[in-house]
């Protein structure tokens, strides 16, 4: 049975799309538009499908499309040109990749487009469409693709643009050119790796000493075996005492150090006494030891870690400006004055006085000073303004812009560990481990102070008893205590509640970074939005005509401004086709595009032009505020201007609905780097009584979270950009908002699928109910607790007694939090199936 | 000795090998990724039907 989750949405999709159209592309599966392509009874919706169609095809890799429906990805960008050329420097690509060796050579992409079966069955297959390929091996989990590859038949660069051209297009970072980056990433797995030979020895040992034990209970053994059977039982306990339980005995012996009790010290008291116990009786032969009730509480103990350890490998929540930045610049060459000849470097590399090209959709690496003419710079990323800024040549470019058009020269004014942009990441916030001190740890180390006081005074107060009544109780009543008040079950809960609650908010496309993040969430009092990009759709915007007289637009003259922007690439063009939606055009001559102004053409005999207001109107409307209010473009028909159209940012859907929700409980803000155009409309959403922030710098943004700290206030960021990555940090619990999880995202504590934005308060709620079930469980245990101290002051515990006690009790407390919480979420309106697990 | 400490012996031995078995199975990367090898299992390696997608344009 082939249908994972993919075809599933997948076929959901069509079924939606169905309903406007029934034409399909057969690769991508996106609705085709009415400019449809056909080929073999089939249809494309645009050239990049159908070219990946006829690769595959020609070598006979159709099985593709068999595998699943439509599994293909629509290129967005169909020119790679230079994009991969710094593959060619010998230097990254040496650093990139895992093995070389003569011709043969070994790397490992990370590729976000990975998202079905037939994703892993072409990339597989890719020896049979190139040779010199010579395995290929998708890790789905990770969405990485390890290839083994001759060098001497296909380069690292044709490699890289082999699979950007079926839609695979590997990421490639700064972060993987950092020469330890390998082994940082082999250091994570081996951790876990090693929770695994945990959990398999101590399982091994658990199973075996019940096995060995077993007939102790029932008091069928003779002393002869008796003597064998400990012995052995004190063989396998030896590897989970050193081993296996290592990590809990030394996180409570570090505790003690520093003078601090953590859950892990009565943990550790009760796992002590348990191995020094049954160590005394068997070699004394006084009695069978509790062996068995040690292995199980590892056991349990260790499983609890495993599934509270999940974490989302494909997600990156570390990500700092080095993520964003392009590995590589192209470098013009200076030393022959007259040759032009460019190379591409490392941006690591850029020195001071280097002349480098950015090209259309390239950030700007490093501050630097504008050589080209003119720029058209988006600031989006860092700044959070909506709209390309126009500068001139010598004006003072920051890094982290983006260049919009054509390609510009630079020169370089600092190196990139120094630019404006990464300052940022001097400040104190992302040095600090941890970030800000978290309440509910905080409760937790009270509690766990408490409970071991608490412990030990009964067992203190249970030998002294017994020094009066029965002397010889004393050590048996003393240990007794300890194993039974070991918070086994306790330290169950907590793992397994937060773990479980950390899945569901994944099935529900909320991301965390680790389980704690359950527990910051719910003691958040003050929400804090960025604006652009979290709050509004980064990609739809609201277009609407402005006629500078007040007649509209005639539909004629619709129609020759749609058939001119059709012959546009220009992203504004397409918004602007869009919108107007007009299918009969009329043909277009003379067409001319003009890079940073506009287009026109002639269509039926009249002049059309559209574009910037300055090149429209004439160059004395030179627009004074660089930071303009919104994003004109205007029209002019014939010599004369008609108007413009006007895009504003949306805003998402049932956003007023949610902040009036979250305003019952929680105080809000909104902190912008945009400029305070939209004050109003967004004081509609957010009511009078929340601060609204505007034209904020990304350090301004990080103040504004630390001062609202400083008032006792905990809390939430939600951001999307680079520029609220100061924040982020800072704040105690960020979320980044993410269009695409796989893509871009700043440091964080949990990634939002910006589909679920609206299901924020439902997060929050079910974040303080899974609170509530620890508790419960908390007590739940400390009865278990409660029953066993009962046994053990009295001097009656029993190995049997413990052994069916211990699991007992840790068996129903993770069995009460995990039905808990399932049917709480879904009471609270969560998804608890796995129906959205997969992408 | 009787025949139960010989049979225990036996049986831990053979727990044994099935703990190496897990080990080395952790070790050699079986459970980096457990979702595509559940697909990749699926694929003919049959020739793919080339004819029925060629089709003269």
């Amino acid at each position: 049975m082939l249908v994972p989750y993919c075809q599933q949405l997948k076929t959901k999709y069509m079924l939606q799309a169905e309903t406007h159209t029934a034409l399909q592309c057969y690769h991508c599966g996106e609705t085709c538009a009415d400019d449809h392509i056909h080929l073999d009874e089939k249809f494309f919706c645009c050239d990049g499908c159908k070219t990946v169609f006829e690769i595959l095809d020609e070598n006979g890799l159709c099985n593709y499309y068999d595998l699943e429906q439509s599994p293909g990805i629509q290129l967005k960008i169909r020119n790679w040109g230079t994009r991969y050329d710094f593959l060619d420097n010998a230097d990254i690509a040496h650093q990139l990749l895992d093995f070389s060796e003569g011709n043969t050579q070994k790397i490992t992409w990370f590729v976000p487009a990975i998202h079905c079966s037939s994703c892993i069955w072409l990339l597989e297959n890719l020896y049979k469409l190139q040779p010199g390929i010579q395995y290929s091996r998708v890790n789905f989990v990770r969405k990485e693709v390890m290839l083994t590859y001759d060098s001497s038949q296909i380069s690292l660069r044709k490699l890289a643009e082999l699979l950007a051209t079926l839609g695979y297009a590997p990421k490639i970072q700064l972060d993987d050119l950092k020469p330890d980056n390998g082994s940082q990433k082999k250091k994570l797995s081996t951790e876990e790796k090693k929770l695994y030979f945990k959990i398999g020895i101590t399982g091994f040992a658990f199973g075996n000493i019940m096995l060995l034990s077993f007939p102790e209970y029932l008091d069928w053994v003779g002393t002869d075996y008796q003597n064998f059977f400990g012995y052995l039982n004190i063989l396998l306990a030896l590897p989970v005492f050193f081993y296996c339980s290592s990590d809990y005995l030394l996180s409570a012996f570090k505790a003690l150090r520093a003078k601090t009790i953590n859950l892990d010290v009565p943990i550790s008291m009760g796992i002590i006494a348990l191995f020094g116990r049954s160590l005394y009786e068997i070699l004394t032969h006084t009695g069978a030891g509790f062996m068995d009730s040690l292995a199980g509480l590892i056991f349990f103990l260790l499983v609890g870690k495993w599934f509270q350890s999940k974490t989302y490998q494909s997600l990156s929540f570390e990500r700092d400006y080095k993520s964003y930045f392009p590995l590589a610049v192209q470098l013009k060459q200076r030393k022959g004055q007259g040759s032009k000849s460019t190379s591409s470097i490392p941006v690591t590399d850029i020195k001071k006085n280097d002349h480098i090209i950015i090209r259309n959709q390239e950030l700007i690496p490093t501050d630097s000073i504008l050589l080209s003419k003119d720029a058209f710079i988006d600031y989006s990323f860092v700044t959070g303004e909506a709209e390309p800024i126009h500068k001139r040549q010598g004006d003072y470019l920051y890094a982290g812009g983006r260049q919009v058009g054509a390609s510009i020269t630079l020169e370089v004014q600092k190196e990139v560990a120094q630019s404006y942009l990464t300052q940022l990441w001097n400040n104190d916030v992302f040095s600090k481990e941890g970030g800000t001190q978290k309440q509910f740890q905080q409760k937790v180390a009270r509690f766990s102070q408490y409970f071991t006081l608490v412990v030990l005074a009964i067992a203190f107060g249970a030998a002294l008893y017994w020094n009066f009544t029965n002397p010889a109780k004393i050590w048996n009543t003393f240990t007794a205590v300890l194993i039974v008040a070991c918070p086994c079950a306790l330290a169950l809960s907590m793992p397994f509640t937060l773990g479980n609650t950390m899945r569901i908010f994944g099935r529900n496309r909320l991301y965390l970074k680790n389980a704690e993040v359950v527990a910051d969430l719910a003691g958040i009092n003050h929400l804090v939005f960025d604006k652009t990009g979290t709050i509004t759709h980064p990609n739809e915007t609201k277009i609407s005509f402005e006629a500078n007289q007040n007649q509209g637009l005639s539909p004629e003259q619709a129609v020759h401004i749609a058939s001119l922007v059709k012959h546009s690439t220009h992203p504004l063009s397409q918004r602007i086709f869009k919108h107007l939606n007009i299918q009969n055009l009329a043909e277009v001559t003379q067409f001319k595009e003009i890079p940073g102004k506009g287009i026109k053409g002639k269509v039926g005999g009249v002049e059309v032009s559209v574009g910037s207001e300055q090149w429209i109107k004439g160059e004395e409307f030179a627009p004074q505020n660089v930071a303009q209010l919104q994003t004109k473009v205007f029209v002019k028909l014939s010599d004369e201007v008609v108007g413009g159209f006007v895009m504003q940012h949306e805003y998402r859907q049932g956003l007023g609905k949610l902040i009036q929700r979250m305003q019952s409980q929680y105080d809000t803000a909104l902190i912008s780097g945009d400029n305070d155009a939209e004050a109003e409309r967004l004081k509609s959403f957010f009511g009078q009584q929340s601060i609204l922030k505007f034209q904020q710098k990304p350090a301004d943004k990080l103040a504004f979270i630390n001062e609202l700290q400083q008032e006792g206030k905990q809390v939430m960021m939600m951001g999307d950009g680079l520029n609220d990555a100061g924040a982020l940090q800072q704040s105690h619990v960020g979320i980044a908002v993410s269009e695409d999880t796989s893509s871009f995202s700043p440091a964080c504590d949990a990634i939002l699928d910006a589909r679920v934005f609206d299901k924020l308060p439902e997060f929050l709620k079910f974040s303080k109910t899974s609170l509530k079930v620890v508790k419960m469980s908390f007590v739940l245990s400390l009865l278990y607790n409660l029953i066993g101290v009962a046994f053990a002051v009295s001097g009656n515990l029993s190995p049997v007694v413990a052994a069916i006690l211990m699991p007992l009790s840790s068996i129903t407390v993770v069995s009460f939090v995990i039905v808990t919480t399932n049917a709480l979420a879904k009471y609270q309106g969560l998804v608890i199936g796995d129906t959205l697990s997969k992408n | 000795m009787s025949v139960i400490v010989i049979l225990i012996i036996a049986s831990i031995l053979v727990a044994i090998g099935f703990l190496t078995a897990f080990i080395w199975s952790v070790k050699s990367g079986q459970y980096d990724d457990t979702y595509s090898p559940s697909v990749r299992i699926l694929f003919d390696d049959t020739a793919p039907k080339k004819d029925l997608a060629k089709k003269p344009k």
